[in-house]
């Protein structure tokens, strides 16, 4: 049986699977149930800090967007970091954490941009037996209005100034919490780095708005008549989440940076997947939000036996594997030819690759009177739209074609050797040795 | 030219190899990969699931399906299996519509539940044509049990117990181990001697002798097991069947319904099973529309299944009821047998009519016969057995028996429902009870 036992950045815990830091994560009573199912560890539910706590809205918090039979595929939340106390949430956290010793407990903090306040509640957290700090530079609303998260997580010279702070205040590992609403994620992982951050997790939620009201004209959620934007989370996002990490790390600035992937992480396999873009564990919210914390165990049984089926007896075995294969665009071999090819056994004729190639690609798929569907290969440009429109899995695939096979669109036989953008005759700024 | 479904009398072959092969064939045939993904996205990952309360042996049915849907079938397997070893027997034959897949709550709200039962089918598969048994044994404790019976109790019960170290020796009076899965079950519900291959998966937990030939109560006794074994499981099924009571009873041709079904199991060409031409088969269970269901695929023009009492009161589900007359099966309802009647052989058997508390209503209707299956109940069989309750063994909810050391379940002891799946339950209830008493 694969080990799923983690270390990131020196923190250890019996898997790679953290609860993120929301509602899950928001007292004492959830965190022990999470680990009696299985999490491996928590990053608390945002600090703030001593005084009055934060509020919340009365009225609904979240959004959502619903696939075919009402699967849950995109939450939207205008939550605020935690509305208890300090003292109460220090408190459980220290409990919790004397009960847990071989789990992770994370802190998520958000306090004001000053560096005495970061300075003195460090060390008050740590207090708790906490394993390591979370900064949350990435809540996009309500607390952004107020100068911090988001607010802070789109401006790279803050992000390193706190972060600095942080490192001076503690020994603890520190993470930095990425927000995704930003044109370029490696400017605030590059600051983080600078900051002295041992590691960034991300993305945090993306501004959003899920619906509008169309009786009372009003975005959703509704609260009195008027809606504001929110974070959105959940399978939606996850894209957007891998991207992201990826571009942190296969950039040669931040490749070693440790990364902690979070969005949309809903099975194992996506597990699995942010994993190999070089995430060294993985945060999940919306999932245990949407089935509960018992989802975990689809989690770490499809990972270990997926690990087993591959040999790999540790997670450290495959984290980054897939990174060196993100590339540029300009950097992908040209010269490699596939073409659609429909499995008549499989095929129920539905048409509906028909209408999408006909109506909007290529008009590559041919159909006959009694509804056979088969692809033209001299029209094909394998642009895959037939095989994301299939319902049938597996049912339409790419066939590589072989060097030397001739390519009917073109009229030419494929060549064996790469060859990319930067080398081609139709490229202006080509670098080819003619 | 052979025998057709006209042909008179007690006779093989009624219908072609081609035919036969066709009837006989899966009865719900085995999800392929698409199938399974499908069926699998319709579950709802429900909290403290409704399905997983009704299944007997509590299996995640959830977390399962899941695994399914997330491309790790075999995973899927390992759940099922953890809380019942013979979860691809249960896949097969477990009455779904009146467990697990009546509480479903797609069967609340849409009238059409997720197909469990099939979806355990495809797991469970997947682990067992694999032949990767997913349980290691743990360190041998040095404890000797018997276990009398190798049918779903016992062997549940063996394979648990062997699964904690001990050393199992099943004794079974037949030549073959499986009990009723192997001699009972429809034909069309484990195809391809799924009974065998299962068994022989079972034991590569490694532990477990098996000892076929050898009969409690004949060479066997219980104070011989208790003075030579650490702990005793009795899982000796039901051996005996009720007697109709009737004049002419034992007439040619009127047989025991269990013994047609496990000739019909065991027959290498069902061209050579004869079958009559005019089959009653009396009874309301699950045996009796076995039998009748199996008689019409075997070639017989008309079969009859005859109960004394209402259509509701019938242990055989709805969906066996329609499962019979889908196939041809006439359902008569509320008559009660009173005599066979024929010279040396069965020609006609007459019933009369009674209500639901089996009072006559004076009426009484013939109906022709050249084959009568009996298919009224079945009885434990024994001697010098632990205290009885009701006709069976009496335990408590560990499967103790009254005698210590001797521990029983399945068909033969009280509180099971008499289905394939109590007795696994019941089975590895009574090894966990066996091992905490031994390692205390
Ligand atoms: C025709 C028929 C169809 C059925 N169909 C279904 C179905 O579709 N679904 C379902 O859930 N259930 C069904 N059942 C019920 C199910 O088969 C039983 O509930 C189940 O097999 C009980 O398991 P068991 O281990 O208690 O007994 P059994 O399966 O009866 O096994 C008992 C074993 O003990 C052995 N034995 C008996 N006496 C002795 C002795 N003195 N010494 C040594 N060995 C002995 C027998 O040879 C046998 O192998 C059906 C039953 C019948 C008869
Ligand atoms: C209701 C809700 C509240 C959240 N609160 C916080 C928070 O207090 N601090 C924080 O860092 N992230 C918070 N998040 C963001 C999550 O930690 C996580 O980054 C995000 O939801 C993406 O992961 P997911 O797709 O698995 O949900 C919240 C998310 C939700 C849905
Ligand atoms: S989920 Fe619970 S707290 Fe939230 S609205 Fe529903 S009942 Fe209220
Ligand atoms: S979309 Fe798939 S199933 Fe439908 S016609 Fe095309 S190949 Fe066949
Ligand atoms: S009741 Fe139905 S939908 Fe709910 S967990 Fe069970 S199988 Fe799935």
């Amino acid at each position: 049986m694969a080990n799923l036992e983690s270390e990131f950045v020196g923190i250890k815990s019996p898997n790679p699977f953290w609860l993120a830091s929301a509602p899950p994560t928001d007292k004492e009573y959830n965190v022990r149930r999470a680990f009696e199912a299985g999490w491996g560890g928590v990053v608390w539910k945002t600090l703030g800090s001593e005084g009055p706590p934060v509020v919340n809205v009365n009225g609904p918090r979240y959004g959502a967007i619903h696939g075919a039979d009402r699967r849950l595929l995109g939450l939207n939340n205008i939550e605020l970091i935690t509305d208890r106390p300090l003292e109460v949430n220090l408190e459980e956290m220290a409990r919790v954490k004397r009960d847990y010793p071989d789990h992770a407990v994370i802190a998520s903090v958000m306090v004001p941009c000053e560096e005495d306040e970061w300075k003195r509640i460090l060390p008050m957290i740590a207090e708790t037996g906490c394993d390591g700090f979370e900064l949350n530079f990435g809540c996009p609303h309500g607390m952004a209005e107020r100068g911090m998260g988001s607010a802070v997580g789109q401006v790279p010279e803050y992000i390193e100034m706190v972060a600095r702070w942080c490192k001076e205040a503690t020994d603890l590992p520190v993470i930095v919490k990425l927000t995704p609403n930003i044109t370029n994620i490696l400017h605030p992982a590059e600051a983080a780095l600078r900051g002295g951050a041992d590691a960034v997790s991300l993305i945090n939620t993306i501004n959003s708005i899920t619906n509008v009201n169309l009786d009372a004209m009003s975005p959703e959620p509704m609260i009195d008549g008027k809606g504001t934007h929110g974070g959105y989370c959940g399978p939606a996002v996850k894209p957007i989440a891998l991207n992201m990490v990826a571009e942190i790390a296969r950039n040669p600035e931040t490749a070693k940076l440790p990364i902690s992937g979070i969005g949309g992480i809903t099975t194992w396999r996506d597990a699995a997947e942010f994993m190999a873009l070089g995430a060294g564990n993985v945060q999940v919210c919306t999932a245990a939000m949407t089935y509960g914390f018992k989802i975990v165990q689809e989690m770490i049984s499809g990972l270990s036996q997926w690990m087993d089926e591959k040999g790999y007896e540790s997670t450290a075995d495959f984290v980054g594997m897939a990174t060196p294969n993100v590339t540029d665009w300009q950097y992908l071999n040209l010269n490699h030819v596939t073409k659609a090819v429909i499995n008549q056994d499989d095929c129920i004729s539905c048409g509906r690759c028909y209408a999408a190639c006909e109506d909007t690609s290529h008009q590559a798929i041919e159909m006959s009177e009694d509804r056979v569907f088969t692809v033209k290969d001299d029209e094909c440009v394998a642009c895959n739209l037939c095989v994301n429109v299939c319902p049938v899995e597996n049912c339409i695939t790419m066939r590589t074609l072989e060097p030397g096979e001739m390519d009917e669109r073109t009229n030419t036989p494929v060549q064996a050797d790469y060859g990319n953008w930067t080398a081609h005759p139709n490229n202006p700024m080509s670098t080819a040795a003619e | 030219m052979s025998n057709t479904p006209f042909s008179n009398g007690i006779q093989a072959a009624r219908l072609d190899s081609v035919e036969l092969t066709e009837n006989f064939g899966d009865l719900h045939p085995r999800f392929d990969d698409h199938e399974a993904l499908v069926a699998s996205d319709r579950c709802y990952f429900c909290h403290d699931a409704p399905c997983m309360t009704a299944c007997p042996t509590d299996i995640d049915i959830p977390l399962f399906i899941r695994q399914i849907a997330t491309g790790t079938p075999e995973a899927a397997a390992k759940t099922i299996f953890d809380q019942n070893i013979l979860g691809g027997m249960c896949a097969r034959v477990c009455p779904t519509e009146t467990l697990c897949e009546q509480v479903c709550v797609r069967e609340t709200a849409e009238g059409n539940p997720v197909e469990i039962g099939r979806l355990q089918r495809y797991a469970t598969d997947k682990l067992v044509d694999a032949g990767q048994h997913p349980f290691e044994r743990a360190a041998s404790t040095g404890k000797k049990i018997a276990v009398v019976g190798a049918g779903p109790a016992g062997l549940s019960a063996a394979h648990r117990l062997a699964m904690h170290g001990h050393d199992v020796t099943v004794f079974d009076a037949r030549a073959k181990a499986g009990g009723l899965n192997e001699f009972g079950i429809a034909a069309y519900k484990s195809v391809e001697s799924f009974a065998e291959r299962e068994v022989d998966w079972l034991l590569k937990i490694g532990g477990i002798t098996v000892e076929t030939g050898k009969k409690l109560g004949d060479g066997l006794s219980l104070d011989g097991l208790k003075a030579d074994f650490d702990a005793v499981f009795l899982g000796i099924g039901l051996g005996g069947v009720n007697a109709l009571g009737v004049d002419g009873e034992d007439k040619d041709g009127v047989d025991d319904a269990v013994d047609f079904i496990a000739e019909l199991r065991q027959a290498d060409d069902l061209g050579k099973m004869a079958i009559g031409r005019d089959v009653v088969v009396i009874g309301g269970g699950m045996t009796a529309v076995d039998a009748a269901v199996q008689a019409k695929l075997l070639g017989a023009l008309n079969v009859s299944l005859v109960y004394r009492r209402g259509k509701d009161r019938m242990n055989a589900s709805e969906f066996e009821q329609d499962l019979a007359a889908s196939k041809g099966v006439r359902i008569i309802t509320n008559a009660s047998p009173k005599a066979v009647i024929g010279n040396g052989a069965v020609r006609e058997i007459e019933f009369e009519y009674t209500d639901n508390d089996l009072k006559s209503t004076g009426q009484t209707v013939r109906l022709q016969a050249d084959q009568v299956f009996k298919a009224i109940g079945q009885t434990l069989e024994g001697e010098g057995l632990p205290e009885l309750e009701w006709g069976k063994i009496k335990v408590d909810d560990s499967g103790r028996t009254s005698v210590d050391g001797i521990w029983a379940g399945g068909d033969c002891a009280t509180g099971g429902d008499d289905l394939t799946v109590t007795a696994v339950a019941e089975g590895r209830d009574a090894a966990e009870d066996i091992h905490a008493k031994l390692s205390a």
